[in-house]
Parts: structure tokens; C-alpha cells; sequence
């Protein structure tokens, strides 16, 4: 299945013993010519060479981001290298490279920092004596080290939890992938994606006739199945929603299955929404990239696309880093929101929206309709970690957990120290969801499959659920290198989906069930 | 006076000079550095008052490094713990007889804790080395500074058991030089040379903190992923250079 191995997984655990270099070879693609023009970043003149005058632009945007970034500045001082975090995470764990462990990952830029911003390294590295606190030259080497190890991180931030000065590596990874793309040392996955939301309204490059169609036929595989006609409006002016979602949620398995359980609630719930072809993508990679520039181009779509159709409120579908970006940052770069319905959170999360139709008692559910599956959730990181759903600290736990129970009969948590703000990483989010990682990927997913392969033979579980496009795809793809099947993962939404009643549901059904 | 005093007077000045300087410094370049992003680290605190029950809990407690790693925390704890129980007894060096502050440092209870500190500390600092030395991960990541930090912390508690066990120096004349400082009337230093030994430790110490990793005390309270209020929704974030951003597009309006 794979030129290298896949890492075991055992009853409790197992912290490995460090081997140096186990992943230096890992690299993604560097971004070309033409994708970097769209960004707007420089290029090379020759592919694989960096740009003229590549160490002092380096320094240049390094200094830039150390005046414009609190947290970068901080972090750059702080670190005492206690360890503490050095087991924390999913990559580290997968694949024993030390250079995986977050401090180590960190210190690729912190050496340079040192070197070349602070009087011990400046002093220092006069005598020849710059290692003595960890300080190092910038050279080429350092670059390319750089360029694979911080497209070895999916920014999800365990490590921060853990931290006894809150450091966060996810800080220092965008910080890094955006100096290095300044440079001309882009990722190809992410900047050919990012202008494809600019060009067509999405990352997938679905322009709006193949969208109308997708939705047409979502229309009539529900009417099909159960009689019922649910609307997928599109563009429609004077919705009162507008639903921002993944658009991974358009075709792929099982995403297509939440988004027709959110259709289904919206119907059951008779409020009036629309997609937007313009915003038609909840995912912003601009977050990956840490560009906050782009970051704010690709939020401030969502704006346009709120006052051109007029709508008064605005959902989220279910994506981590998407939703981390809506709830953090879209007030910040794309608001203020005084044009919206301020009687509603701005933006709301899909699972607020159907949890508060729980709690009213507008959904009509038949709980039996999930009792062919043992349900688990997997905690995405940008949710567990960097956001919230509900009210309370803490409530992005409670809210999808008291959703599936609500639609399901059979649930079990994974142990303990692998969930909520603990959880560990799908292993391709942050950016790296790409063929040409897909060992790092493999590898990085161990501690999750670890967790769940116990769940399964402790408690009979048959199926996790997730609220994040690039964790059910993530899954979709390594689920059967650790024996699993790729049907194991599964929507939340599409849990919902399959045990709400539709008013009118089940008459017509019948039907076309006895003309079968 | 001396020769030998005039030296550590002046040394004294200049390590206090850069040790206040320095953090000053670094506190001011902190609070200039806009954060602008929301980045807490959530669970957060939905209000100013929980951020500081956070912190207090993180500075006290070293909430993380507890949830993190048992080794470290108990090791890395107990070292603070002592440092600071060291700090109190070594108070009654720059106040006065006369102050009503006086008997709360010149009493039983602080100055024997303050003395067994030294050993507990040498105990916490003695983990924090071992763990560096035999645990591989810990080892990867150390610099010879890591390792010469905690030696000379280690230097600095052992030599100051030794002026209590093996070589006491005259702690009259000691208070009289560190007041001497205070009033800028200078005294002259017992001339001992464990006391020297110790005391020169000390001031290397204080001024390398603003330019090393000690830096992580001031920094604690600087970290945007736990001082933030998480109610990004509710209230508008916005920095300096992003709403310059914005005034350049008017795309948010």
C-alpha cells in the first residue's frame, strides 16, 4: 500500500524514542511560477532557487512580522525548552523525527531570531560562538529545512495547550510558510487553491451552473427518498440566512450528506436561506498561509456576498479552520456587522442553529433511524482549540455531543486525553491535505486511529462523526491504512439528516418502497 | 573602603541599571507589538476577571505545565516555590529595623523556610538537569545555555547554603553595604569569598534576564493565546495596521 511503514497502534500510548531526520525527506510542492504570480508573491528565476537577495527580504519581513505580531515577538523570547510540549504532537508521535516536536519546530526560526534580533546571538556569533544559545546563520540549508518541517505542522495547536507560557506553534508555522512564500518559496496546494475562491467563488473551481445543478440534483435525491421537496436555494435575494459551507459539501462522501441535513433542518425549521455562489466556500486558507492580508480578501467575499443578496443572518457549515477564521476573525477583517441581525451571534455555527431547534422541540426526531451505528466524535482541532459553539467556555464539546445524542441512540467518547481540548489532529488539516504529503498524513494520523481502534474494541463503536471537511476527508483517505474502512467516518449533520422527520415524510416512501 | 567594594558597588548598579532597563524594555516593545488577531486559546474566559483567574492560575499553579508533564511540574514548581521562599529571606537585607515591614520578614517562620529553601531548590534545579540529560527529547532540544542556567542557579542556592553551614560572613556589615546602596553612602562588602562567589552569581543573573530566556516571566503575561477574553462575536477586534488596511479599501464599510 505504501513504500514505508505505517505506524502501529497499542492498547495505552507509546511516546517514541527520538530519530533524527526520519522526515527530513517530506516536502510538498513548491509552489510554480504562475501560482505565485497570483498570489502575488515573487518567484525564483529558476524553479527550486530562491528569489535575488533572499536572506535580507527574509529578515526584512521577519522584522516586519516581530512589529506586527505580539504573539510572534513573545514567542520568539519566551521558550525555556521545559519539554513539555515536545510529546504533545500528532506528527511528532507518528513519526519520531525530533524536528516534529513543537519547541524543535519552533527553534528552526528561533535560531534565526536569535542570530540575528537579539545582543546574545548578535554578541555571540562574533566569537564563533552562536550555538551556545541556540543560534544559527541563515543560509539556504536552514531555508529548505524550514520550508519541509513547518509543512510538517497542520496548526492545530495541542501544543499551546500544554505550554506553561501559552506559545503557540501554529504562530510561528504561519509566520515561517509566509515569510518563506515572500521569498519564493510558496506552497503549490495552497496558493493554486486560494485564487480559485477569488475566480469562481470556491476551492474546488465549481463555477456557479455546476453548483445549481449539484443543488438541483441534492433536491431530488431527498424528494426521491423521501417525498418531501427540501430547497437548496442559490442566490436568492431576501433570504434571511445565508449559509457559508465547505465545498467539499457539495460532492464529496460524507460531507454531502451533512449538507443535506442541514437543508432538512432549515426546512423542518421553516426559516427562509440561500448559498451564495460568490462566497460558495466556508474554507480559508489564507489562515494556513498566515497571510492576513489574504486571509482578509477571502473573509471580505462573504461580506459582499451578505449585502448583496440582503440576507440578516449568516451560518456556518461544518469546518474546523473555516469556522475558527468565521468565529475569531470575520468580525475583525470583514466586519463591523451592524447590517446584520444583531439578535443572532454573528456568525452562527450550523450546530447552534440545530441545537437551538433541539432545545425548542421543533424537530421531530426518530432517534432509531442511527441505531445501525455506535457513534464517537472526533474534536477538530481549530473548534476544540481556537474557537466555540454555544455559549460557554467549553460549550464546542457539549454542543455536538448533546446533537448526536439527541439523533442517536449508541455513543461512546474516545479516552479521555484524546478528546476536547486534548484531541488530537486529523494529520491533514493546517494545509497539508495533499497527495504529495500523504505519508506525513499517514503518519501523523496515529494518535487519532490509536483512539478510535480502542473505541472500537472497547465499546463496539462502528462510526466517528466529525464537524470538519478536512478531517472527514483526511479520514476518508487513511482510515484503511490502519484497517479501518473509509464509510467509518461520517457528518454530524448527516446523522441528523437521517433521523429527522420531514413533515409529509414517509407517505410517498412508502409508496415507491411497495412499488419496488 | 576597599577596592574590591568600590568594584561591587559599581556592579551592583549597573546589573540593577540593566536589569530594570531591560525588562522595561522588553515590557514596552510587548505592549507596543499589536495583537491582531483573536487567538486565545479556548477554552478561554468569556471576561477581563476570568482572564485573570487564568493567569493567576498559570503563574501560581503552572496550570499547563501541570497537565502537561508530572516530572516537570513537580521539579519546575518546587524550584519557583523556593526561589521565591529565598527571595523573602533575603528581604531582610534592604528593610530597615525601624519599618513596621520589618517583622514580617525578620521572623522564624520566613527565615527558616527561606533557608530550607535553598535545599529544596537545589532539589527542583537537580530534576530540571536530570531530565535534560536522560530524557532524549528534552536533550534534542537543549543549548549549553539551558544546561549553564541551570548551574549557575544551582551555583548561586549552593553557595548560599555554604554561608549558612561552612563559611558565614558577617551579615551585620553585609546589611550595612546592600543600605549603603539604597542610600547611595557606600559600605564596604564582607570580603568572604563564598559570599563574593554568590553574590557575583546574582548579578550575572539579573543581567542576563532581559536578554535571555528568562524572559518568560514577563512574557507569561504577554501571551495573546491566554490573556485574550474570548467574545470575538460579541466585540470587534481590530489593530492599528488592520484598520489602516481598511481606511486604505473602505471595503469594510
Amino acid at each position: 500500500m505504501a513504500d514505508y511503514d505505517i505506524p502501529e497502534t497499542h492498547e495505552f500510548p507509546i511516546i517514541p524514542s527520538i530519530m533524527e531526520g526520519s522526515m527530513a525527506h517530506s516536502s510538498p510542492f513548491v509552489a510554480g511560477k504562475e501560482f505565485q504570480d497570483d498570489m502575488g508573491f515573487p518567484s525564483p528565476e529558476e524553479p527550486g532557487e530562491l528569489i535575488e537577495g533572499w536572506k535580507e527580504k527574509f529578515l526584512e519581513i521577519f522584522q516586519d512580522k516581530l512589529n506586527k505580531y505580539r504573539s510572534l515577538q513573545v514567542f520568539m523570547d519566551g521558550c525555556v525548552k521545559c519539554g513539555a510540549c515536545t510529546d504533545k504532537c500528532h506528527y511528532f508521535i507518528g513519526t519520531a523525527d525530533p524536528k516534529n516536536m513543537p519547541v524543535a519546530r519552533q527553534d528552526l526560526i528561533r535560531s534565526v531570531y536569535r542570530y540575528y534580533f537579539t545582543f546574545t546571538g548578535k554578541t555571540l556569533s562574533k566569537f564563533g560562538l552562536a550555538g551556545l544559545v541556540g543560534a544559527r546563520e541563515l543560509t539556504k540549508e536552514v531555508i529548505d529545512e524550514m520550508y519541509s518541517y513547518y509543512h510538517q505542522c497542520s496548526e492545530c495547536r495541542r501544543c499551546a495547550v500544554f505550554c506553561p507560557f501559552g506559545i503557540d506553534t501554529a504562530e510561528v508555522t504561519m509566520a515561517a510558510r509566509d515569510i518563506l512564500a515572500q521569498i519564493g518559496m510558496g506552497q503549490k496546494y495552497s496558493n493554486q487553491i486560494i485564487p480559485k475562491v477569488h475566480k469562481i467563488g470556491n476551492n474546488l473551481g465549481l463555477p456557479e451552473p455546476a453548483l445549481a445543478d449539484t443543488l438541483e440534483g441534492l433536491e431530488e435525491e431527498i424528494e426521491d427518498d423521501i417525498g418531501v421537496k427540501v430547497r437548496f436555494p442559490l442566490d436568492e435575494k431576501g433570504a434571511d440566512i445565508l449559509l457559508v459551507t465547505p465545498s467539499a459539501d457539495f460532492f464529496a462522501e460524507p460531507h454531502v450528506d451533512g449538507l443535506m441535513g442541514y437543508a432538512k433542518v432549515f426546512h423542518a425549521a421553516g426559516v427562509s436561506w440561500t448559498i451564495s455562489s460568490k462566497a460558495s466556500e466556508a474554507a480559508n486558507f489564507g489562515l494556513f498561509i498566515g497571510n492576513y492580508e489574504s486571509m482578509r480578501e477571502i473573509s471580505l467575499r462573504i461580506r459582499d456576498a451578505a449585502k448583496e443578496l440582503g440576507v440578516k443572518r449568516i451560518v456556518f457549515g461544518e469546518c474546523g479552520h473555516a469556522w475558527r477564521v468565521a468565529y475569531n476573525h470575520l468580525n475583525t477583517l470583514a466586519g463591523p456587522w451592524d447590517f446584520l441581525d444583531q439578535n443572532y451571534p454573528i456568525p452562527q455555527h450550523i450546530l447552534e442553529f440545530t441545537k437551538d431547534c433541539l432545545d425548542r422541540g421543533i424537530l421531530n426526531i426518530d432517534k432509531s433511524e442511527n441505531d445501525h451505528m455506535t457513534l464517537t466524535f472526533h474534536d477538530s482541532c481549530n473548534i476544540a482549540r481556537a474557537s466555540r459553539i454555544g455559549e460557554e467556555p467549553g460549550s464546542q464539546f457539549t454542543t455536538p455531543r448533546q446533537v448526536i445524542q439527541a439523533v442517536c441512540n449508541n455513543y461512546h467518547d474516545m479516552a479521555p486525553e484524546t478528546i476536547h481540548d486534548q484531541t488530537f489532529c486529523c494529520g491533514g488539516g493546517g494545509g497539508l491535505l495533499t497527495d504529495d504529503l500523504m505519508e506525513l498524513r499517514v503518519k501523523g494520523a496515529q494518535p487519532r486511529m490509536e483512539a478510535l481502534k480502542n473505541n472500537i474494541a472497547d465499546n463496539g463503536v462502528t462510526h466517528m462523526a466529525a464537524i470538519c471537511a478536512i478531517c472527514k476527508s483526511q479520514f476518508t483517505k487513511v482510515l484503511p491504512y490502519y484497517g479501518m474502512t473509509m464509510d467509518q467516518i461520517v457528518s454530524v449533520h448527516q446523522l441528523v439528516s437521517n433521523a429527522i422527520i420531514l413533515d409529509g415524510q414517509g407517505e410517498e416512501a412508502e409508496e415507491s418502497d411497495e412499488a419496488e | 573602603m576597599s577596592v574590591l567594594s568600590i568594584i561591587y558597588v559599581v556592579l551592583f548598579y549597573v546589573a540593577l541599571a540593566v536589569l530594570i532597563g531591560g525588562i522595561a524594555n522588553k515590557i514596552m516593545l510587548y505592549k507596543r507589538v499589536p495583537a491582531p488577531l483573536k487567538i486565545a486559546v479556548t477554552p478561554a474566559p468569556l471576561t477581563t476577571g476570568g482572564v485573570v483567574y487564568r493567569l493567576f492560575y498559570e503563574v501560581v499553579f503552572f496550570n499547563s505545565l501541570f497537565r502537561a508533564s508530572k516530572w516537570t511540574w513537580i521539579f519546575g514548581w518546587i524550584f519557583h516555590v523556593s526561589l521565591l521562599l529565598a527571595f523573602f529571606r533575603h528581604l531582610r537585607y534592604v528593610i530597615s529595623p525601624d519599618t513596621f515591614i520589618w517583622p514580617l520578614v525578620n521572623n522564624m517562620i520566613v527565615q527558616s523556610f527561606g533557608h530550607y529553601a535553598g535545599f529544596t531548590m537545589l532539589v527542583g534545579l537537580a530534576g530540571l538537569f536530570a531530565r535534560r540529560v536522560f530524557v532524549d527529547r528534552v536533550k534534542y532540544i537543549s543549548s549549553a545555555s539551558d544546561y549553564l542556567m541551570l548551574l549557575l542557579i544551582m551555583g548561586i542556592a549552593g553557595s548560599g547554603l555554604m554561608i549558612v553551614y561552612v563559611a558565614h560572613t558577617d551579615v551585620i556589615q553585609l546589611k550595612a553595604f546592600v543600605m549603603g546602596l539604597f542610600l547611595a553612602d557606600p559600605q564596604n562588602l564582607p570580603s568572604d569569598p563564598i559570599l563574593l562567589v554568590h553574590i557575583t552569581m546574582v548579578l550575572f543573573l539579573a543581567m542576563i534576564f532581559p536578554i535571555s530566556k528568562l524572559l518568560h516571566a514577563p512574557g507569561l503575561f504577554f501571551a495573546p493565546t491566554r490573556n485574550q477574553v474570548d467574545n470575538p462575536r460579541e466585540k470587534r477586534h481590530i489593530s492599528p495596521w488592520g484598520a489602516e488596511l481598511e481606511a486604505k479599501d473602505g471595503r469594510n464599510s
